[in-house]
């Protein structure tokens, strides 16, 4: 499972990362993010530096980056926005922004 | 619950049926019209078939799948939901099914808007389920003039304010739109980081935080992206030999998954699809004998 980031570990996990993170905006009620999920936790199973931000339960995080549509795929570097995808990506895409990062 | 269900009765669906109504399936056809073959006065290029117009063909088609079993019912489908069976929404109500096959064919391109592009993700959505959550209290709009416009529309409910805009287009509600109604041509979505608003034609903007895009009748397309299967990159659904989509039973067929626009073709892609079908209800309702 990809770790879930949330407004208490935002810092440590995502800003201190030291390596560009890709951070998957999902709801449960959503169903292309139902499709992304395994996706997202396949890559953090294969040592990728990724983490899923539940929209419903962290509104803040949502807010900071102006999501407005889910899926959203943002990868982050030294705290700062870098990459985003918006609606369903392929583990390919996301890979590549995570490389382009 | 349905074994299949086919939206779309073009020579995709329809071949579709034909191979499910055979192996004893029943499929359900849900069907507008004809769409695309009442455009082709005539058609002189099919294997074995006397020069006919698109009109006759897809007659008797539907002719020839309904003798075989198949049932076929005159209803404008709104959307599929569903993870494991499906959940077909129409105008005229729902229906659950095993498997489902999209065989809608493609819309004529809209007329590209400004914007549209630039603020996809930021204020321009093509689902108001997925994202009706970033809208409470905002006003948004919905770009559309049919039934699929007031049926996103309906998803919106904990917007502040929600617009109906036609976009110049004919308008082709079922039933009164209940909601405030701009029919005037559109220019350009208009927003710097995010959508600020829609400039009409005769230059005024209306203020907006988002705008939902449900032109038209729900095509192949919209219907995959908005329950997760992954489209192509012009947009087309994808699939694989199988013509089965990335969702297990979620089955597309013909000119919704791109490729040449003929009828060899999209019987072709009807075939494959319908017996793909077969082959995964016969294993589903393996699975599942309490159905």
């Amino acid at each position: 499972m990809a770790k879930q980031i949330t407004k208490q570990n935002f810092e440590q996990e995502v800003v201190n990362a030291g390596s560009p993170i890709l951070l998957d905006f999902w709801a449960t009620w959503c169903g292309p993010c139902q499709r992304q999920g395994p996706i997202i936790d396949q890559m953090a199973a294969d040592g990728l530096n990724v983490g899923k931000i539940n929209v419903d339960e962290q509104p803040e995080l949502a807010q900071h980056f102006r999501v407005m549509s889910i899926p959203t795929l943002v990868v982050v570097k030294n705290g700062k926005e870098v990459q985003r995808a918006v609606g369903l990506h392929a583990r390919e895409q996301l890979e590549e922004m995570l490389r382009n990062a | 619950m349905e074994n299949i269900i086919i939206i779309g009765s073009g020579p995709a669906g329809t071949a579709a049926a034909l191979y499910a109504a055979r192996a004893g399936l029943k499929p359900l056809l849900l069907s507008q019209g004809m769409g695309a073959l009442e455009k082709a006065e005539r058609i002189e290029n099919f294997y074995g078939i006397q020069p006919m117009s698109g009109a006759e063909l897809h007659a008797q088609g539907e002719a020839q799948a309904k003798a075989l079993g198949a049932r076929i019912v005159r209803t404008q489908v709104l959307g599929v939901s569903g993870f494991d069976t499906y959940t077909v929404t129409t105008t005229d109500g729902a229906y659950e099914a095993i498997a489902v096959i999209l065989a809608t064919g493609v819309k004529r391109a809209a007329p590209p808007i400004a914007g549209l592009r630039e603020l996809d993700g930021r204020g321009v959505s093509y689902c108001a389920v997925c994202d009706a959550f970033f809208y409470r209290g905002k006003r948004v709009a919905v770009l559309g003039s049919g039934d699929y416009a007031l049926s996103e529309a309906e998803e919106l409910g904990m917007a502040g304010s929600i617009t109906i805009l036609t976009g110049g287009a004919p308008q082709t509600f079922s039933k009164p739109c209940p909601y405030p109604l701009d029919t005037r041509p559109i220019e350009a979505i208009v927003g710097e980081e995010q959508v600020e608003g829609v400039r009409f034609a005769d230059g005024e903007t209306l203020p907006l935080d988002g705008v939902f895009i449900a032109l038209g009748t729900a095509g192949g397309s919209e219907m995959a992206r908005r329950i997760g299967a992954a489209l192509d990159e012009k947009g087309n659904v994808q699939v694989d030999r199988e013509m089965q989509t990335a969702l297990p039973g979620l089955f597309a067929a013909g000119d919704c998954t791109g490729g040449l626009l003929q009828v060899a073709k999209a019987v072709h892609d009807g075939t494959v699809a319908g017996l793909s079908a077969i082959q995964y209800v016969r294993t589903y309702r393996k699975n599942h004998p309490e159905l």
